[in-house]
């Protein structure tokens, strides 16, 4: 950490505005100037922004720590998490614009909950048991392979701030498509012994182009994943496991 | 105006507000729950360390049981803790950690054979037993006899919030997102739901419900630098205080977690130093085995922050433009380790410090961490005033961490509390006296009574007030007048002052003129109930004239059981009030399993209760006899202090361990 004082650079954060919230509201981009300060991130720059200049500003930070997804947008035209963003890492000019795909709640807030709420229940994202069956909670656990949880926490480790949706470009001509987070949950689930669904299932789910057969490679979605999972392996692994499917 | 009726309304999409919801639903009640955010936003998310269930696989854990775990908890609240709620929890925490197994949890596994671990700055080798290979292991964390703190990697409460929120989902649980409980509707001490509001379109709506749970984690941005997210500002705390009827208990117990990074208060876990991690000062020097021999980096979290506090005042802090800190470092643990176990921590040393943490040390200091107050309610989770008004989580105060929590037990709390008190809730829904008696006008009375708060809110005023402003004085009065070390003189200035604003708080003016997603009105008040809870705090941290936990009095520095073995019990009366009543209530030593004694840090300054000397012998004395009659654990427990009847019957279970089978089974 340096101990040394300086002034500041002046950055200019424009800003992308539209609230459909407000009747007659037109969307457009408003700049803002505020001073650098040392370790700045856009969580603190647009907090400075909203409390000194705009207090109508929207934006959704909430662990400001980078664990919990919520302020995904469009940084100098890439989907990324604004709250790890150090403005020491940009240029002076800044863009900042709502993610794609979402829905617009305003400014830059989008509803990927909304979004990711769907795409859970439509892929079934939770361990399916035999029916009926429940744990014994009283004894002990069944055992697992340690190798095999570490790779489970692995994929495990998404959290649906739909960089990789906003990044993907299937996702422009498929609205449907359930994108790289989608896949990565069905890699996840197929991996976990706890899940009794079987491939015939998870082809149901996944074996169409809104699933793993939309999907061009393009790799917009390991490119902007924050998390850095290896979205593309899986999604290929997928494929193949799909297409052998298929051809039996 | 819109009214929606439901059985069990649940205020908070956390790891206990999801737990409470997917229980009530299993019982066959109706049930919506409202979240400021989607649920897999929620700070649960943020634990990244660990769950402590006595499940005693791993080597260090082995011997490990309820009973030890018990004695852990209640040594680590100083003795504040209700002893049968830490029996009660620790009973069930294995429980619901296999539970969460079941629900897809991908906790990390025991490997057996030779392992290479970091002990006290020295590499030793542990050997992990053939017969656990492949259950859940568990690592050291402070505070704790054992190894109890089961993981997944760094990510435990990013792993658990998932797991919990899909299996909401499978249940099929209504979640409201972007909701918030603004004002608690009750009539006749009973409480009825809540009236929320739209924070996308500003709309207010009423849910009307048998009971209602607050489930909303802590309070801790009432301080300029916390751990917390930036929505855990204690806003169901507030509105429970604010019916004047509901009460809140130990406001004044706040914890600060020893490692937070400068400047921005980000955490690095426990796991850190439960890992072999050292705390370093200026000159590089590992102090902490100077102040606690024993324990050393792994003493409790009141005492390690309180000890890195003392060390920065002798000078040994490292200066930097924004004040002192010292050093966390893990260099020791090796790149593999790090990157392995400590991934988050290793991804925000570089995206918030620019530091590689497998070659630099981590500047960090102790940050506002945990609110061990909250909502008073009693074993259930029921508040002792309002009737159908339950808490469970952070929000609670039902009290299983006293002055001070463990790490690896609040998040083990979530999901323990949300399983029972789902329960208790099914209970009181399931019988005649939840039913629904209030008029629709009264209902819509609490409407019209936000709806024009709000409105004034947005009034032009002579003299306005703004409530940024007022809000950041609120965060530095507390920083630096209630914070690690208080004294009577600074927490009298900070009272005054913090009625002050909250008299002028009164005056805020909202500019921007909508009702609709504004953040300034929402920010506007939410400082009014902030500052409210800020007064509760520094009030009862003022009243409070002795040192427990992590409650530390510079000019009463020892614990006080002759005089304040007690809760602190804050209401609000009535509204006009602008300081809240203050009253106490008496903790039990006779019915103690455990009763006080010296916690084992530095020297023993307690001025002891003539009660705990009696009934130690009490309890020394039928130990004794009844081992002598060859009694078991449990028998010899139950005899001490029967709790098991106060348990849900679906939880009184035994839990089965490697070395503790099932009557008729073989031990391994």
């Amino acid at each position: 950490m340096s101990n040394i004082e300086e002034k500041g650079r002046m950055l200019k954060i424009s800003i992308l505005r539209f609230d459909p919230y407000i009747k007659g509201d037109v969307p457009r981009v408003e700049t803002f100037e505020i001073e650098e300060a040392p370790g700045m991130t856009l969580f603190i720059a647009l907090n400075e922004i909203r409390q000194h200049q705009d207090n109508t500003l929207k934006f959704d930070f909430v662990c400001r720590a980078g664990i919990c997804g919520s302020c995904s947008m469009t940084i100098n035209g890439r989907p990324g998490l604004a709250c790890r963003a150090l403005t020491s890492k940009m240029d002076v000019e800044i863009s900042l614009a709502p993610l794609p795909v979402f829905e617009l709640i305003g400014d830059l807030s989008v509803n990927t909950g909304k979004w990711m709420s769907g795409m859970n229940d439509r892929l079934e994202t939770w361990i399916h048991h035999e029916s009926g069956e429940e744990c014994d909670v009283d004894r002990l656990e069944e055992r697992m392979d340690p190798d095999l949880t570490d790779e489970i926490y692995e994929l495990d480790r998404c959290i649906e701030c739909g960089c990789c949706v906003a990044g993907c470009g299937t996702i422009l001509m498929r609205e449907d498509f359930v994108g790289a987070v989608g896949l990565n949950k069905i890699a996840r689930y197929q991996l976990d012994p706890r899940d009794k669904r079987d491939d015939d299932d998870y082809y149901n789910l996944i074996g169409d182009e809104n699933g793993v057969f939309g999907c061009m490679s393009l790799m917009g979605c390991e490119d902007t994943c924050p998390k850095e999972l290896p979205l593309q392996s899986k999604i290929a692994y997928l494929r193949r496991k799909m297409v052998d499917l298929r051809n039996k | 105006m819109k009214i929606t009726y439901t059985d069990v309304l649940v205020i908070g999409g956390g790891l206990a507000g999801l737990r409470a919801a997917t229980g009530v639903k299993q019982r066959g009640h109706d049930c919506i729950l409202l979240s400021l955010v989607p649920p897999k936003r929620s700070h649960s998310a943020a634990a990244q360390g660990g769950m402590q269930a006595s499940l005693g696989n791993a080597i260090k854990g082995d011997g490990d049981n309820e009973d030890v775990h018990f004695e852990d908890t209640v040594k680590g609240s100083d003795w504040g803790a209700d002893q049968k709620v830490v029996r009660m929890f620790t009973n069930t925490a294995p429980k619901a950690i296999r539970q969460l197994t079941d629900w897809g949890v991908p906790w990390t596994r025991v490997r057996k054979g030779d392992h290479q671990v970091i002990i006290n700055a020295q590499k030793v080798t542990i050997t992990e037993k053939e017969e656990a290979h492949g259950l859940i292991t568990a690592r050291d964390f402070g505070g704790t006899k054992k190894w109890r703190t089961c993981y997944t990697s760094d990510g435990t409460g990013h792993s658990m919030l998932f797991a919990m929120d899909n299996k909401a989902h499978e249940d099929g649980i209504e979640v409201r997102e972007r909701m918030e409980a603004i004002a608690l509707i009750h009539e006749n001490n009973r409480c009825y739901g809540a009236v929320a509001r739209n924070l996308m379109t500003g709309e207010l709506v009423a849910y009307v419900s048998k009971s209602t749970v607050i489930a909303t984690g802590g309070y801790g941005r009432i301080y300029k630098v916390s751990t917390n997210a930036v929505i855990c500002q204690g806003m169901g705390q507030a509105i429970a205080l604010e019916t004047g009827v509901a009460t809140l208990g130990n406001m004044e117990a706040i914890q600060f977690h020893p490692t937070a990074i400068v400047p921005v208060g980000i955490l690095t876990t426990e796991g850190c130093r439960g890992d072999g991690g050292l705390l370093t000062d200026v000159d590089g020097y590992r102090f902490m085995p100077d102040y606690e021999p024993e324990k050393k980096e792994l003493a409790s979290r009141d005492v390690v922050s309180r000890r890195m506090v003392e060390h920065m005042r002798k000078g040994k802090g490292v200066k930097s433009r924004y004040g002192d800190h010292l050093w966390l470092d893990i260099t020791i643990l090796g790149r593999e380790h790090i990157e392995k176990n400590l991934r988050e921590v290793k991804e925000i040393c570089e995206s918030f410090l620019g530091i590689d943490p497998a070659v630099d040390p981590i500047p960090v200091r102790p940050t506002q961490h945990y609110s061990m107050g909250g909502i008073r309610t009693d074993y259930k989770g029921e508040s002792q005033t309002l009737k159908g008004l339950f808490s469970c989580g952070e929000a609670a105060c039902w009290d299983m961490h006293g002055f001070n929590r463990l790490g690896g037990n609040s998040v083990a709390e979530t999901v323990v509390s949300g399983m029972l008190v789902a329960e208790y809730i099914s209970d009181y829904c399931d019988s005649a006296e939840s039913s629904i008696d209030i008029n629709t006008s009264v209902i819509e009375g609490f409407i019209r009574k936000e709806k024009d708060k709000l409105d004034v809110l947005l009034e032009p005023k002579e003299n306005a007030e703004d409530a940024y402003e007022l809000r950041a004085r609120m965060e530095e009065i507390m920083m630096d007048k209630v914070g690690i070390f208080r004294n009577g003189k600074d927490l009298q200035e900070a009272v005054d002052e913090l009625e002050e604003l909250l008299i002028r708080s009164r005056n805020i003016e909202v500019k921007a003129k909508i009702l609709s997603a504004s953040p300034e009105l929402f920010n506007a008040y939410r400082t009014q109930r902030m500052l409210k809870l800020a007064l509760c705090v520094a009030k009862g941290a003022l009243e409070r004239k002795e040192s427990r936990g992590a409650h530390s009095r510079e000019d009463y520095p020892e614990r006080n059981d002759a005089e304040y073995l007690n809760r602190t019990i804050t209401s609000w009366p009535d509204e006009n009030q602008t300081m809240p009543k203050v009253e106490y209530e008496k903790i039990d030593i006779g019915e103690m399993e455990l009763p006080p004694g010296f916690r084992g840090y530095g020297k023993d300054m307690t001025m002891h209760h003539p009660q705990s000397q009696v009934r130690q012998e009490e309890v020394d004395k039928l130990r004794e006899e009844l081992e002598a009659q060859g009694k078991d654990r449990f028998e010899i427990q139950e005899a001490l202090m029967s709790y098991r009847d106060l348990l849900p019957e679906r939880y009184r279970g035994k839990n089965e361990r490697l070395y503790e089978k099932f009557e008729g089974e073989e031990n391994v």
